[in-house]
C-alpha cells in the first residue's frame, strides 16, 4: 500500500493553509463568486441543487482502513452520515457547509487524502483497474504508474488551465476492468518479446459525443511513461479547441485533426521531452517500493468448500461477487453497495466502519473503490470468506448482485446535480426493486444497466450493455434506452432504440428487454450482450414498443 | 407559438449553507418557497434580479425561476427542477422535505 513521503504530507498542509484562506476570503467578501470558482473547483468543491459537493479523490481506487474510517468520520461530523462513491473512484459528501471545508480537508490529509483536481480544466484523479495488486490476470500492478502520473501532474504548471477536463485510466491486465477506450488517456499494459509496456489509447470518452480512444502508440516501455503522457498533454494543451466547451476535449481533437497527424505531433514533441525526464526512473522505483504486495498466509481452503456446499446464500453469493485472485487460496471479493432498493453507490458511515474492519481483520488491511460504485476487499484468505459474508450480511452489505441486472452505476442525476436534466437513482432503484420482485436477475445473468441524468453521461449509459440517459423534453423527465454498448477491452458505444420513456414507463420497458432476452436467448450461456450482438436490435424494439410494432404490421 | 409567460420568484443559493434560498418580500432570503415574493411582472422581475445581484453577496447564483400561483397564493413551481429545488432529493428525506410539513 502506498504511504506518504514528507513532501506529500507538506505538499498536503501547504495547499490546505492556501484553502483556508481562500474560502475565509470569499467569506469576508474578499474574493467575488467568480473569482472563487475556479479555486473552490481545483480543491473538489462544487456548489449543487441543494448544497456544496465535496468530491475526495481516492487515487487509483486504493484505500487503506484507516483511511476508510477516516472517509466514515468525515461522514459522520460534516455530512448526514454517508457518502456517495462514484464512477471515477472518487467519493462525495453531498451536504457539507463552506465553513467546514477548510477542516474536512484537513482531517483528511490526516490519513493523506485530499481533493485536489477532482474537479476544473486539470488533470483528474487517475484511475486503475479495481482488483489492481490482487488479480489472477494481471501481468503488473499498474498503481505505481498511477501514483507515477498522480504526482506528476498534481499542481503540474503546464496543465492547470487546459482546454478542458482530463482524465486517464491504467489497466495492468488484458481484460479492462479501468474503460481504459473511453478516456482521454488510457493505458494497456502488455507484454512484447518479454518486455512490459504500455499500450496507449488517446481521445476516448463519453459525454456529448462518446468515441472509443485510438491507439496511438502500440507500445510505450514503461520507462517512457511520465514523457510520453506530458507530450500528449502537452499537444493538447495547444492544440485542444478552447473556442467552444463542447468541442474542447482531446477526443474531438483526435476527431478533427485525425490520429495520425496527432502522433507525429505527440512523437515528434515527445523527442524533445524526454531527456527532461532522466530521473522518473529512480523516481518510479522509490513508489514500487511503497506499493509492496502483502505478505499473504497460506491458508486451507475447507472452510470456504464446506460452507459453499451448505449454505446456499454463501454459494449465491460466493458465485456473483467473487473473482480469481492471484493466489489460489485467496479471493477478492467486491462487496456490493448496490443493496436492492438503495441508492447505488452510497454507503453509510457504519458501513465504511464494517468494511474498515473486515480489510483490518481479513484483508491485509486493503480496500478498492470501483468505477462501478462497489467496495473491494482485494486479498482474502477463502478460509475466511464464510466470515467476511456473514458480517457484511449484517451489514447490510451482503447482497449477491454484482455484474447483475440491479448492480446498476447512476450518477447523482437531478436529485443533486446542478447539470442533471432527469433523475437516475430512482430510476435505478426501481430497476433494482422490480428484477428482485420478479427473481428475474439470476435467471438473466451478467448484465450491465448504467444509467446517466444527463448527456454528459457520468453514468456510463453509452457503454452500458442497456443505457438508460434521463433527459428533459418539452418540462417532462424523458429517458432514452441505449443498446449494445461495452465498457471492457472489445470496448463499443451502445445505439439507440427509439423514442424515450417517461418516468413511469422506463422501468417496464426495462422489464419488458429483459424478458425478451430471456425468450431469444439460444442458451443459458449466451450472455444479454451477446443476444442483441447476434440478433440486433429489432426483436428488443419490438419488445420495447409493442403498439408501434403492431402497427408495423397491420 | 410563443412560450407562455410565468410569474417569477428570485432566487439562488446561500452562500454559507449552500441551501436554496428565495427572495422574500421585505428584500431578505427565506429557505421556504412559500415565503417568496411571487412577481407578475416582466419588468419588475428583471429589477428585482438586478437589484438581489448589487447587493453583497451572501448568496450565489442567483436567477429568476418560472413559477405558478398555488391556490393559497403560493408561488408552486413549473419545472420539475425547481420542484426538486424546493423540497429536496428523492432519495433521502435529507433536504428541505425534513423541515416541510
Amino acid at each position: 500500500m502506498y504511504t506518504y513521503s514528507e513532501f506529500d504530507t507538506a505538499f498536503l498542509a501547504e495547499r490546505n493553509r492556501q484553502f483556508r484562506a481562500q474560502v475565509a476570503r470569499r467569506i469576508s467578501g474578499n474574493l467575488t463568486e467568480d473569482e472563487f470558482k475556479p479555486l473552490r473547483l481545483m480543491n473538489g468543491l462544487y456548489l449543487q441543487l441543494h448544497a456544496y459537493m465535496l468530491r475526495v479523490a481516492i487515487p487509483y481506487g486504493s484505500l487503506n482502513s484507516a483511511q476508510m474510517d477516516k472517509l466514515a468520520e468525515l461522514a459522520d461530523r460534516w455530512d448526514k452520515g454517508y457518502g456517495h462513491f462514484t464512477t471515477r473512484q472518487n467519493i462525495q459528501y453531498n451536504w457539507p457547509k463552506l465553513n467546514d471545508i477548510p477542516d474536512m480537508l484537513d482531517a483528511l490529509a490526516e490519513v493523506g487524502l485530499h481533493a485536489i483536481q477532482t474537479s476544473g480544466n486539470t488533470i483528474r484523479n487517475v484511475t486503475a483497474d479495481h482488483f489492481a495488486g490482487a488479480a489472477a490476470d494481471e501481468l503488473a500492478d499498474p498503481r505505481p504508474y498511477a501514483e507515477l502520473l498522480r504526482q506528476w501532474s498534481t499542481d503540474h504548471p503546464e496543465f492547470q488551465f487546459l482546454p478542458r477536463k482530463f482524465k486517464i485510466a491504467v489497466s495492468g491486465s488484458p481484460n479492462d476492468r479501468a474503460v481504459t477506450k473511453a478516456h482521454d488517456i488510457g493505458l494497456r499494459m502488455r507484454r512484447k518479446e518479454g518486455e512490459l509496456g504500455f499500450e496507449v489509447i488517446v481521445g476516448g470518452g463519453l459525454g456529448r459525443t462518446p468515441m472509443i480512444g485510438k491507439v496511438i502508440r502500440d507500445f510505450l516501455p514503461l520507462s517512457d511513461l511520465l514523457p510520453y503522457a506530458e507530450a500528449i498533454v502537452h499537444v493538447y494543451n495547444r492544440l485542444g479547441r478552447r473556442d467552444n466547451k463542447y468541442k474542447a476535449r482531446i477526443k474531438i481533437m483526435v476527431h478533427e485533426h485525425g490520429i495520425e497527424d496527432v502522433r507525429a505531433l505527440v512523437e515528434e514533441a515527445f523527442t524533445h521531452i524526454k531527456p527532461e525526464f532522466a530521473g522518473a526512473d529512480t523516481l518510479l522505483a522509490q513508489i514500487k517500493t511503497r506499493f509492496r504486495a502483502p505478505d499473504l498466509r497460506p491458508h486451507e481452503t475447507q472452510a470456504f468448500d464446506t460452507a459453499y456446499r451448505r449454505d446456499p446464500v454463501f454459494r449465491a453469493w460466493a458465485d456473483t461477487n467473487l473473482a480469481p485472485h492471484r493466489n489460489a487460496d485467496h479471493a477478492i471479493v467486491t462487496v456490493s453497495i448496490k443493496a436492492h432498493g438503495q441508492t447505488p453507490g452510497d454507503a453509510t458511515s457504519a458501513q465504511m466502519r464494517v468494511l474498515a474492519d473486515l480489510a483490518r481483520k481479513y484483508g491485509y488491511d486493503e480496500l478498492r473503490i470501483s468505477h462501478e460504485q462497489n467496495v473491494i476487499l482485494p486479498h482474502v484468505a477463502k478460509a475466511d470468506l464464510p466470515a467476511v459474508h456473514a458480517a457484511l450480511l449484517a451489514a447490510g452489505l451482503g447482497t449477491a448482485n454484482v455484474g447483475l441486472a440491479s448492480d446498476i452505476i447512476a450518477c447523482p442525476g437531478m436529485d443533486y446535480c446542478a447539470l442533471a436534466t432527469a433523475r437516475s437513482i430512482p430510476v435505478a432503484q426501481d430497476i433494482a426493486t422490480r428484477v428482485e420482485a420478479l427473481r428475474l436477475e439470476h435467471a438473466v445473468g451478467p448484465l450491465k444497466i448504467k444509467i446517466s441524468g444527463c448527456i454528459n453521461a457520468c453514468g456510463h449509459h453509452h457503454v452500458g450493455h442497456i443505457g438508460i440517459l434521463g433527459l428533459d423534453r418539452g418540462g417532462v423527465e424523458t429517458y432514452q434506452i441505449t443498446l449494445g454498448g461495452d465498457a471492457t477491452e472489445a470496448a463499443a458505444i451502445g445505439q439507440r432504440t427509439g423514442p424515450g420513456f417517461s418516468y413511469e414507463e422506463i422501468v417496464p420497458a426495462i422489464e419488458r428487454l429483459l424478458k425478451a432476452y430471456l425468450d431469444l436467448r439460444e442458451s443459458e450461456d449466451e450472455l444479454f450482450i451477446d443476444a442483441v450482438q447476434r440478433v440486433g436490435h429489432a426483436p428488443f424494439k419490438a419488445a420495447l414498443y409493442p403498439t408501434e410494432a403492431h402497427a408495423d404490421a397491420a | 407559438m410563443p412560450r407562455k409567460h410565468h410569474p417569477k420568484v428570485v432566487t439562488a443559493n446561500d452562500l454559507l449553507e449552500g441551501d436554496v434560498v428565495y427572495r422574500t418580500a421585505a428584500g431578505s432570503w427565506s429557505s421556504d418557497l412559500r415565503a417568496a415574493v411571487l412577481i407578475e411582472d416582466p419588468e419588475q422581475a428583471s429589477t428585482e434580479l438586478a437589484l438581489a445581484q448589487s447587493e453583497p453577496a451572501m448568496v450565489v447564483g442567483i436567477y429568476l425561476a418560472d413559477m405558478e400561483r398555488g391556490p393559497d397564493g403560493t408561488p408552486q413551481p413549473v419545472h420539475f427542477r425547481e420542484a426538486f429545488r424546493a423540497t429536496g432529493p428523492s432519495n433521502y428525506a435529507h433536504g428541505k422535505q425534513a423541515g416541510l410539513r
